[in-house]
């Protein structure tokens, strides 16, 4: 910006003029304070948005000295021919979709169970939401050894001698069970919160006439929490389907790829096998998958709320 | 009704309450239990089939073998500074404009907003290959500034929602009685402003702290060098094919990297309740 901007405002003509010198100077201000984050934010988080985004259409190798070509959508077509990947898309839609309504199940229960009065609660509070403090790698870790064929708890309690892990049928639950123990305090909590702003009125106005328990939880308790279930029950398929880390540790994406979230199948295009055009394609495809699932489910949630 | 029927029959009736409440604490809490009681046991119990709850001989020597393995103590201090680097350069870029977001709304307000949202809906892998590519042009890959500057980036948004939402909290009358009173913009900030903030910057460092400290995809692209891990990529590296020898050791010191994470959610339980998602809600 020039110098004139900093000399103040000469006194004709009055109001408009200030008033607008005054605007820009605010704006500059605004500007300057927030340079420091914009910075790292373009850099090194837009930017490398945008170059992904290019990068889907060039066969680019994540390799030193490679000429990459612009290829168009051949990496789209290459990808939606691939077995391996529609197999990786597969069990991604299962494990996101599953592990998000089972948590949404899970916390509802528990929230609902939070917020009555009864004692020991503290304790379940407290339990509802170590989950949340671990790192997912503990967390993982933590699953490996109930998991363990040979010094886990799990055969021990069932008197099996199971590769739960490395099982073809059972892998997938598995990991499955341990995603819904992880995400199960956010949803917990957030539920949580949305049942103690229902306000007490509406249950009174129906306990006058004589209305049940479940009629109570039909007719007042979800509908009132409706825009907060939308609202996790979104999230949390969005944190779903992009996991990464817990499933990295638990199983690597074995055994014979029957865990391999799509992630997890990107990961390995792009950094084992150094395909990184391919690998952003792939990531792109997902990311065009998540956006309209959850269009949709957003615009069919509002279009009934009207 | 009288006093007495009625809470009989509201303790009946909660028995399978009471029923499901504990089914939920063993389903949260086994593994944990289990992690400890791994955490207990000697080699030697280890190695026998037929594993039990209660360690037999119960033994603290997973930890001190936990320390005394030089990769994990390394991994541990590298994660530690990373963690310090990474939420007090977050903060420091963030206050500012934090600050322009709370006080100046508009279009910039709506953008950052929009930012953080969209965020949290892209796979990070379209992000985490082009961004390799670009630290390795700069030198940076498997360096530790390249993850600070990584997870500065993207605990950026959240940080800045944090922030924004405690700048808003303080009220925009006591800087203008401030300047009434001859204060300049800066003395204003520092005199007034700044010490309201102090809770609001506080949970914002701790979060962001937590935040690097549990990181692990980014770690995991960045850093291939064994020299350089940060304890989450050293830790899963620790499991090796080697059998249940170096389970007890594993154990301990995956209880040890949580240490830190309680810490943080004990200080902010009070608020997890209701208050931090009301805030985060009504922005």
């Amino acid at each position: 910006m020039t110098a004139t901007a900093t000399r103040p405002a000469p006194p004709t003509p009055p109001a408009r003029h200030a008033r607008r010198r005054r605007f820009s100077r605010q704006t500059r201000e605004m500007w300057v304070l927030m340079l420091p984050a914009l910075v790292p934010v373009l850099l090194f988080s837009v930017g490398p948005l945008l170059y992904g985004i290019a990068l889907a259409f060039t066969d680019a190798r994540n390799t030193r000295n490679h000429e990459t070509s612009f290829v168009g959508l051949d990496n789209l077509g290459e990808l939606l021919t691939a077995e391996d990947f529609w197999s990786s898309f597969r069990i991604g839609m299962i494990w996101a979709v599953s592990v998000t309504g089972l948590q949404f199940l899970a916390a509802l229960g528990l929230a609902l169970l939070l917020n009555q009065d009864l004692r020991f609660r503290g304790v379940a509070r407290v339990l509802a939401v170590v989950p949340w403090a671990m790192p997912p790698v503990v967390i993982g870790l933590m699953w490996k050894l109930v998991y363990h064929p040979d010094a886990g708890i799990l055969n021990s309690l069932l008197g099996t001698h199971i590769n739960w892990l490395a099982d073809f049928s059972l892998a997938l639950p598995a990991i499955i069970v341990v995603g819904v123990w992880t995400g199960m305090p956010q949803t917990t909590v957030v539920l949580l919160a949305g049942l103690q702003n229902v306000p007490r009125e509406l249950y009174e106005a129906v306990e006058v006439d004589g209305a049940g328990r479940w009629r109570k939880f039909w007719n007042i308790t979800l509908p009132q929490l409706k825009p907060v279930i939308v609202a996790i029950t979104s999230l949390d398929f969005v944190w779903n389907i992009n996991q990464f880390g817990l499933v990295y540790v638990l199983t690597q994406g074995g055994p014979g790829g029957q865990t391999r979230l799509p992630m997890l199948f990107a990961y390995e295009e792009a950094f084992r096998y150094r395909f990184a055009g391919y690998a952003s394609m792939l990531g792109l495809a997902m990311a065009v998958v998540v956006l309209a699932a959850l269009g949709l489910y957003l615009w069919r949630q509002m279009r009934e709320a009207k | 009704m009288t006093v007495t029927t009625r809470g009989k029959a509201a303790g009946l009736r909660r028995v399978p309450q009471y029923l499901a409440l504990l089914a939920y604490v063993v389903f949260l809490a086994f593994p944990l239990l289990w992690l400890l009681s791994t955490a207990l046991k000697t080699p030697r119990e280890m190695a026998l089939a037929d594993p039990t709850w209660i360690p037999r001989e119960p033994t603290l020597a997973n930890f001190a073998d936990a320390f005394g393995e030089q990769d994990l103590v390394g991994a541990a201090t590298r994660s530690l500074v990373v963690a310090l680097a990474s939420s007090v350069v977050t903060v420091v870029i963030s206050l500012p404009a934090a600050y322009a977001m709370a006080r100046y709304r508009g279009l910039v307000n709506r953008i950052a907003i929009g930012w953080v949202l969209v965020s949290q809906v892209f796979p990070f892998i379209l992000i985490i290959i082009p961004l390799f590519m670009i630290l390795r042009d700069m030198e940076l890959v498997n360096t530790l500034p390249g993850l600070v500057v990584v997870h500065v980036t993207f605990t950026l948004p959240f940080a800045l929602w944090m922030l924004q939402g405690y700048v808003r909290a303080v009220p925009a009358e006591l800087e203008e009685a401030a300047a009434m009173d001859g204060a300049g913009r800066i003395r204003t900030i520092i005199g007034v402003v700044a010490p309201l903030l102090a809770p609001g910057v506080v949970a914002t460092l701790l979060f962001a702290f937590i935040s690097s400290w549990n990181e692990f995809l980014f770690a995991l692209v960045i850093l291939q060098d064994p020299d350089v891990m940060t304890l989450p990529l050293t830790l899963v590296r620790f499991t090796g094919p080697e059998g249940v020898a170096r389970l007890g050791p594993l154990a301990a010191a995956s209880l040890m990297a949580t240490i830190p994470s309680l810490i943080f959610f004990a200080i902010i339980q009070r608020r997890l309740k209701s208050g931090l998602m009301a805030g985060a809600v009504k922005g």
